[in-house]
């Protein structure tokens, strides 16, 4: 009787344990789901043989708010868009719940973005949310790294979380990902560095203080410490480009749809971890 | 009072500037090993100086990618490049000079910036633009500091 008793307990000591050793073995799990934060590289990758989340590479106390979702600060943001959700704007006197049901309806929709949509264009979620609301409730755009886009890219994220992200590259996909490809290896700005300059050769090492992770984006909008808010892929992009003092590309541009495109099929067979924490 | 200090300070900045003789970026010559023989100044290199510019995370910010165990103090030294511990026995003085001026000429490929060179960059960001990231002076500097990295 005893004994048994004693079990789990002697259970939850090893999870304890194994979330204080951050590393490349350590488990991310979220309200008992467990999610995918390494795994074999999509076959298209020729130069990395395993994928990591960012969440592997955080000290332990980032990790843990991940782990928790009253502690994760993103929750704050989330549901600010689930009023945002209801709330009529606009001239055709219409709120997203007009026409969607909930915002679980989108389940599944981040774990495929950026795609082709069939006028052959590549699309991300930003735009899909700001075409509902300029032509279908005559609203104004939202500022695409914005607190209102965010916040609804992480309700709309938050459907699919624990989703393998799965983005198509063949087919109507496959020049877009190409040029994606391209921005990822070519350097740029005064230190004239690439992504891969980081991100890929030197993904475990640290840069200063920096743990470098591999610049995954299964986890966006990601909540930083550093600025406590919601932040963008695009976001992100631009602060990286910045910090090697290249001119960024333009948020929601087609350079930065591309790269996001190439970015996340780098992630393929990742859990969606939106909203992660990072610093 | 103080405005003669002022204008003194003056004085000898602009005068250490228009007399010391600084070699551009352009003009350098590279020996076959990528190394460069001659200073880039006509001023000796300051260490105490570069030791600052190494550490400085808007200059040389060399720790980001270097171990060097004289600068235990500092708390975060980078991984990403070889620990910088004994390295003037490794390499002579011009060889230095040319690895910091243009690494890429030694090791092909490398993440490691280059640190006097003005063209030939990419989307470069408007203000650093027609610029190098040190001064030819602070190279000195900081080569008379690297050269008293000894074991
Ligand atoms: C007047 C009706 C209407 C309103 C209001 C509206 N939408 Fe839409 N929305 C649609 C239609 C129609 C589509 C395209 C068909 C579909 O995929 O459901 C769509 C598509 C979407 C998609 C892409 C779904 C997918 O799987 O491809 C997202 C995301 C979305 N809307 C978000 C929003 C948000 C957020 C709001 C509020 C800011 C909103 N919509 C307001 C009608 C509307
Ligand atoms: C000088 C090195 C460096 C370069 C070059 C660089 N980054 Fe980063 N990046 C970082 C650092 C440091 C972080 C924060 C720690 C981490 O996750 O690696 C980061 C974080 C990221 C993240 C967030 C990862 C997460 O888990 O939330 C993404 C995405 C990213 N970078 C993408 C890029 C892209 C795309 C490029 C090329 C345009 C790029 N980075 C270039 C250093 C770099
Ligand atoms: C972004 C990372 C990075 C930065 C910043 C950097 N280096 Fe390096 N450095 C490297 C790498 C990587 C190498 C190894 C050469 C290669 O790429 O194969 C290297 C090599 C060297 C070497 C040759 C070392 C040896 O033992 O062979 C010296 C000397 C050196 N760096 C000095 C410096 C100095 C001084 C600074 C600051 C002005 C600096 N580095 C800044 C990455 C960096």
């Amino acid at each position: 009787m005893k004994i048994t008793s004693l079990l789990p307990l002697a259970f939850s000591i090893a999870a304890v344990a194994s979330v204080v050793t951050a590393g490349e073995d350590s488990t991310l799990s979220v309200e008992g789901e467990v999610f995918v934060t390494k795994i074999a590289a999509p076959a298209h990758l020729e130069n990395v043989d395993e994928i990591f989340s960012g969440w592997t590479y955080r000290r332990d106390e980032t990790q843990a708010l991940q782990m928790d979702d009253f502690e994760n600060p993103s929750f704050v943001f989330i549901d600010q868009a689930l009023d945002q959700f209801e709330m009529v704007e606009g001239s055709a006197g219409k709120a997203c719940s007009s026409c969607h049901e909930s915002a679980e309806v989108f389940s599944g929709l981040r774990a495929s973005m950026p795609r082709v949509n069939s006028a052959g264009e590549l699309e991300t979620i930003p735009e899909l949310i700001n075409n509902c609301r300029t032509e279908r409730m005559g609203a104004e755009k939202w500022k695409w790294s914005g607190g209102q886009m965010s916040a609804m890219l992480g309700l709309i994220g938050l459907q699919s979380r624990g989703m393998a992200l799965n983005v198509a590259i063949d087919g109507p996909a496959a020049s877009f990902w190409e040029k994606g490809k391209e921005l990822y290896y070519q350097r740029v700005g005064q230190l004239d560095m690439a992504c891969s300059s980081c991100h890929e050769d030197n993904y475990g090492n640290m840069i200063r203080a920096d743990h470098l992770s591999q610049g995954q984006i299964n986890g966006f909008p990601t909540y930083r410490l550093k600025n406590a808010k919601l932040n963008t892929i695009h976001g992100r992009f631009k602060g990286c480009m910045k910090n090697i003092r290249a001119t960024p590309f333009k948020e929601g541009s087609d350079e930065f749809k591309a790269l996001e495109l190439y970015v996340a099929s780098r992630a393929n067979g990742l859990s969606v971890e939106t909203p992660s924490v990072r610093n | 009072m103080r405005l003669t200090k002022i204008t003194l300070a003056a004085v000898v900045a602009l005068g250490s500037a228009s007399f010391a003789e600084t070699t551009a970026p352009g003009n350098i010559k590279f020996g076959e090993n990528g190394g460069i023989e001659l200073s880039l100044t006509s001023v000796a290199g300051d260490a105490a100086s570069g030791r600052k510019i190494f550490m400085n995370r808007k200059k040389g910010n060399c720790l980001a990618c270097h171990v060097n165990s004289d600068m235990a103090e500092q708390t975060f030294h980078g991984e990403v490049g070889p620990e910088l511990d004994g390295v003037a026995d490794r390499w002579e003085a011009a060889e230095l000079r040319g690895i910091l001026v243009n690494s890429k000429n030694m090791f092909e490929g490398t993440i490691m910036p280059a640190f006097y060179r003005d063209s030939g960059y990419n989307r470069i960001l408007k203000k650093f633009d027609g610029k190098t990231i040190l001064s030819a002076q602070e190279v000195e500097d900081l080569l008379a500091y690297v050269m008293t990295l000894k074991e």
